[in-house]
């Protein structure tokens, strides 16, 4: 009798996974695609509020974006009040100007009619803030502006 | 004697390294939010203009969002606070009211013709005002609920107007407004959708915020 008996036949085979890296790569490229490096490093929260008429902003139409909201638990130096973020800096309403000017450098002259201003604001933002920054735009007449919102439903803003 | 065949390379750490790239860019990924509401700005104009025009009452639907984020309506003459949920009711019964006579009559208004409502599309005005201490989501629902109005009654006058389109005014726009859709649709589509803008204009005014 040997000591070394062969394997009984009709076990159940192991599961192939020669297929896995195909399928890993797949997801891989899946998020290769989708992911849009962010373009502004944040300094303040920017939690979005909802709203449902929402239209899709053009990414072939020239965009900027002003943030505002609370400075991050990282710059609390810069106190509690709602601040305005311009490219990676905070900045206040007055330099929302020599901002507009600088992004309508960098465009062809008959892009710039059509700059749209995206307003990324904190939910928890005062209006007054907004109202100042809406002023400055006025002013540079830099009319075409987006309040920049996720979808969902609109009555569940208030109150959370 | 037999040519050795080259030894087969381990594929075996493949799905390792991708698993590395796809957890790598999962936790990098942003998904972007590009919507939102669009709306257009006054120009500025550095004197206050003399020339102030002159509008009815009854055609100024004026909402007003206060500091403790409440809404006050004043429309038919009368002044109420109310609540978000039935503002868009609200505001498409001023709209639609088409109370005009004459030459200012609603061909297309389905409204209970109120006297002390809006003439016409083109007369009623919607204004919004707030408080420097609003906050802005409700400021945000608010705007969105006014252009929910818009919406509903763009929606029911394309649909009369255009019935074989088999879509509403929102669906439309946004077939417009989407990259993918070829010029020959786009041209057809922006003429349709202009027909409706100019019967029912988007008249939105604001005020100057309170100074508080």
């Amino acid at each position: 009798m040997s000591k070394f008996k062969k394997k009984k036949e009709g076990g159940l085979p192991p599961i192939s996974t020669a297929s896995l890296p195909d399928i890993v790569f797949m997801l891989l490229f899946f998020f290769m695609v989708a992911t849009v490096i962010k373009e502004d490093n944040l300094k303040i929260e920017n939690k979005l509020p909802f709203a449902d008429q929402i239209e899709k902003l053009d990414k072939k139409k020239p965009i900027s974006y002003i943030y505002a909201g609370k400075p991050s638990a990282r710059f609390t130096n810069m106190g509690t009040e709602a601040r305005i973020q311009l490219n990676d800096k905070f900045a206040s309403a007055k330099d929302i100007k020599a901002f507009v000017a600088a992004e309508r450098a960098a465009l062809r002259e008959d892009q710039i009619p059509k700059l749209i201003m995206a307003l990324k604001v904190d939910e928890k933002a005062n209006m007054g803030l907004i109202m100042d920054i809406k002023e400055e735009l006025r002013k540079t007449n830099a009319l075409k502006i987006n309040y920049t919102t996720k979808k969902g439903d609109a009555t569940s803003n208030a109150g959370r | 004697m037999a040519k050795r065949s080259a030894p087969e390379v381990n594929a075996g750490s493949m799905a390792d390294i991708a698993f590395l790239l796809l957890i790598f860019f999962l936790v990098t990924t942003d998904i972007a939010t590009d919507s939102g509401l669009n709306r257009k700005l006054p120009p500025w104009e550095d004197k206050p203009d003399d020339t102030e025009v002159k509008i009815k009452q009854r055609n100024i639907f004026q909402i007003t969002v206060n500091k403790k984020d409440q809404i006050q309506i004043k429309t038919r003459g009368d002044d109420k606070l109310t609540e978000l949920k039935d503002l868009r009711a609200e505001i498409v019964a001023f709209l639609d009211n088409g109370g005009g006579q004459g030459e200012d009559a609603c061909q297309y208004c389905q409204g209970d013709k109120h006297p002390e409502s809006s003439d016409n599309f083109v007369k009623a005005v919607i204004s919004l005002g707030n408080d420097r201490l609003t906050k802005y989501e409700t400021y945000i629902s608010v705007q969105n609920e006014v252009i929910a109005a818009y919406n509903e009654l763009r929606n029911r006058e394309f649909l009369k107007e255009y019935p074989n389109l088999n879509m509403n005014y929102v669906q439309a726009n946004n077939m417009y407004q989407d990259p993918q859709t070829d010029q020959d649709e786009k041209d057809k589509l922006k003429e349709k959708l202009q027909v409706i803008k100019d019967r029912i204009p988007q008249i939105f005014s604001e005020a100057e915020t309170k100074k508080s």
